[in-house]
Formats: C-alpha cells, structure tokens, sequence
C-alpha cells in the first residue's frame, strides 16, 4: 500500500474537481448534477454550490439496482432518489466518491436511465483507486491512487447531517 | 420453538404473521416501505430488484384488493407473477393443498403468496417446504381465515406512522367485527411491539373474542368511551359472510349502535385518522360522510399497501429483516 499516512485534502480536491468541470457548465448550461449516495451526492452539492450557475443537483441511491442483491439483500438505509427535473435530452454529470469496481456506476447508469433518456452522461469522481471489473472509465478525477483489495477508502462528513460539514477521507484495513 | 419464519440465523425468510416480529424487524420493514414509496410515483414505475423471480398468487378465497396490490408490488419489482384462482382450479378437481405446492415448486416458483380460508394453511405450506428441503421458496401469508393478515398490519402500522410519526403514547381503537378480522389481530401483535400507549377494541359482545384481553387490549362495548381521546380509528368490515349463527340483529341495528359518524367521532381527538381495511360497507361500520372526509386514510391505505409488499418480497427474497 502506498504510503497514505497523510491522506490528501477532500475539500481541495472537490474544489479541483469543480473547476475542471467549470467549462463543461459554460458549455452547456443545462447540464444537470446527479449525485449517488452518499458520499457522491455530498459533492455534488459542494460543487453546485462552486460553480457560478449553481446547477441543479439530484441524487440515486442504487440499492434497488445492485447486481449482487441475490447474495447481500437489500440494504437498511435505502434513500429516495431524487432526480431534480426532467433529464431527458439533458447532458449529466453523475458523481461519486470512490471509483473502484464500476459496479455501483453500471448499477447508477441504470436507475438514471429509468428516469429519462440524457443526452450524454459523464462520471466525475473524487478518488479513482483502480481496482475495475467493469470497462467504465471517469472523466473527471481529482486523485487517482492505487490501493490493495483490502483497503477501504471512505469519506465522511462531521458533521454528518450538516451540508457545510467537513469533507475529510479516511483508510483502514476491510 | 422456532419461529417458523425465521431461518436458523433468525432472518426473517417468510412472513407468516405480525406476531412475534421483533421491534427491530419491524421497523426495518417500515423503513424499507418508505423507500419504495418513491418507485410508484415515477415514470417507470419498476426497479429491477426480482426480475426473473416468479411469484405464484395462490388465492384459495376471493380477494380482488389484496391480490391486486401483491401483483403490482411483484410487477414494480420486475418479477413475473402467476395469478392462480384455486377456487376454479386443480383444486376443485380435488388436488391437495401440498400436491399444489408441489406442482408449483416444479415450475421454479420463487415466492407463494398465499390466501386461505382456514388459518394456518400458510404455515402448513412453509412446514413442508422446510421439510423437503427448499429453503430457497418464500412464503407471504395474504390472509389466512381469522388468524393472520400481515402484510395489511404492516401497512396499517406503515399508515399509522405516516400520519402520527411514532407510536409511542398513540391511543388506537379497533371498531366493530372483531371476532371474524384478521387485521385486528395483525394489527394489534404490531401495535403491542411497536409501542402503543393504549389499544381498544370496541364491538358488541357477540363480536368480540373471549380471550381477547390476554392479548393486552382493552374491551369497549361502548363506542364513545372506546374512541375517547383516539389518534387513530380503525374501522372493520362487518364480515357477515362468515357470520354463521345469530350474532347480530341486523346491520341498521349495529350501524346504530357501532357505526362510525362524525357526531361519535368527536369523542376521539380532533386529529384522529380513520382507517378502514376495506372493502367498506357504506352506511354499516363507517357513514359516507366520514369515508369522504379528510380524516379518512383509507385510499393512503391502498397506496401505501403496494410499497409494504414491495417491501415485504425484497426483503424476504434478499435474505431477510
């Protein structure tokens, strides 16, 4: 593993990632935001928020479109998904956290699909570990890092239910 | 004893009963029912969670309501449902209840949602699965005779919380037909763990169990001092189809004596819901007035009953609460 003692700064990341998104919003304003839960739609409202147009933000939780529901069940916080307007025809920029397997992307591509047909949908990430099983690549990405499959890379909030609470990552052993 | 709903993990894997469901396992049902409320309002009103799943509707007695909502709950979860009439079907050419279930399970069913006329049949049906090793086939009990109605208690427990947040200090009332309802005793095994404050039970003698109390309800044959101070009023068909001997007068007179009216329900609080199962006998058990009137959650009911069997399949198939 490489040395992550001191792990980067999740807020200046997410300020690096909203700026290389800034000229895809100049481009096309209309583009929308989707966030996938959690920690994804955390930053996406950080960016929204970054971001001069403040472009509207909505969310998916993916519970229900998991390719491993057979063996691990539903999970017991399912969150409402919250898509803002209509998107079909609408470029989306869809976000997450970590990007490891491309599971959760495939499984957020097709919830948003339920919802609409967009025009283009693009993944900013705020941490590629590497790690694929599936051909999904991001567009945006603030910090790309390789990690064992024994390392859990999470982000958290403090406090949680603040939306102005502190962005910070931590790394243990799974 | 275990309960034979539960795997040897204590995973809730069918769903027999409200009865003996943990606080805990309860909850998470609700909860994941909220998640689901949001499928139904949507375009595309599935999400892809059973697709390749089939689920057998095994409706012995006639039940448009209960059977519809099952199959749109397996529907918006992708899974194909079989409806099958067992009141014109192998059965009536004399076919028993596990040869049935026999022959189901050949055809790779996943899930029985079952409908009986005689309590226990549900169980009869999870014993045998059990036995013969199939552990993989879920079991919905959709009614079965008086015993049990779970799913209907969960989305009533679900409509309770929708409207009042919690159930901590909730005065209930249970009106009318308590002998032949199956809901009532649902209903009251998830409201005995969930917490509220106090349940009554209000009816004519002739329509009350004798053992009712030990479930730890009180017994009103007064209607307004068994609505007095009530935040939630549920009203019960008068089911005088399985009325065999002359337990009531007649339904003006019960209607008279027990029948819900705005003037009686003023006895509740101010804000008290009224529910009803359904289906509801107009001018019997509720007035037309109440049925129409803003208190009344009963089309909530149905709406919010899809979601809790949504709820009910994915987590029965994904390996339990």
């Amino acid at each position: 593993m490489p040395d992550l003692k001191k792990l980067p700064d999740a807020e200046q990341q997410i300020m690096a990632l909203a700026e290389s998104l800034r000229p895809v919003f100049e481009r096309a304003p209309e583009t929308v935001l989707i966030g996938v839960f959690t920690g994804g739609v955390w930053i996406a409202e950080r960016i929204s928020q970054l971001l001069p147009s403040h472009p509207p933000v909505g969310s998916v939780d993916i519970s229900f479109y998991r390719d491993d529901f057979s063996e691990r069940g539903l999970s017991p916080n399912v969150q409402p998904t919250t898509v803002p307007l209509d998107i079909a025809g609408k470029p989306v920029i869809l976000v997450d956290d970590v990007l490891y397997t491309g599971r959760t992307t495939r499984a957020a591509l097709n919830e948003l699909f339920d919802y609409g047909r967009p025009s283009t949908v693009q993944l900013a990430v705020l941490a590629d570990r590497g790690g694929r099983q599936l051909p999904i690549a991001a567009d945006f990405c603030a910090w790309r890092v390789s990690l064992p499959e024994n390392a859990n890379l999470v982000l958290t909030r403090t406090p949680v239910d603040d939306p102005k609470g502190q962005l910070t990552w931590s790394l243990d052993d799974a | 004893m275990l309960d034979p709903q539960l795997d040897a993990d204590g995973n809730l894997i069918h769903l027999l009963s409200t009865e003996g469901l943990s606080k805990e396992q309860l909850t998470r049902l609700l909860d994941t029912g909220a998640s689901f409320i949001g499928v139904s309002d949507r375009d595309m009103k599935k999400v892809p969670l059973l697709r390749g799943k089939s689920v057998f509707n095994l409706f012995f007695e006639n039940s448009t309501r209960t059977r519809t909502t099952f199959e749109i709950a397996a529907k918006r979860l992708s899974a194909d449902v079989i409806n099958l009439n067992m009141s014109t079907s192998s059965t009536a050419k004399g076919e028993t209840l596990l040869d049935t279930v026999d022959n189901l399970c050949a055809m790779h069913a996943d899930m029985f949602v079952v409908r009986h006329e005689s309590s226990g049949a549900p169980h009869l049906i999870v014993d045998h699965l059990r036995r013969t090793g199939r552990n993989d086939i879920h079991v919905i009990n959709a009614g079965d005779g008086r015993h049990s109605h779970p799913t209907q208690g969960l989305l009533d427990m679900y409509t309770i919380r929708h409207y009042k947040g919690d159930f901590e200090g909730l005065n209930v009332a249970l009106i009318g037909d308590i002998l032949h309802s199956r809901v009532a005793r649902s209903d009251i095994h998830a409201l005995k763990t969930l917490g509220a404050a106090s349940i009554r039970v209000v009816g004519p003698q002739t329509l009350i169990p004798t053992d009712i109390e030990a479930l730890g309800v009180e017994v009103h044959r007064d209607l307004e001092s068994g609505l007095k101070d009530c935040d939630v009023v549920i009203a019960l068909r008068l089911q005088r189809e399985r009325m065999t001997g002359a337990l009531l007068p007649s339904a003006t007179e019960f209607h008279g004596l027990y029948g819900l009216t705005h003037e009686r329900l003023k006895a509740a609080k101010p804000d008290a819901i009224v529910m009803h199962p359904g289906p509801m006998n107009r001018g019997v058990e509720i007035d037309s007035a109440v049925a129409d009137s803003p208190r009344a959650v009963i089309l909530p009911q149905v709406t919010f009953g899809i979601a809790m069997r949504m709820a009910v399949m994915s987590v029965l198939a994904g390996g339990g609460a």
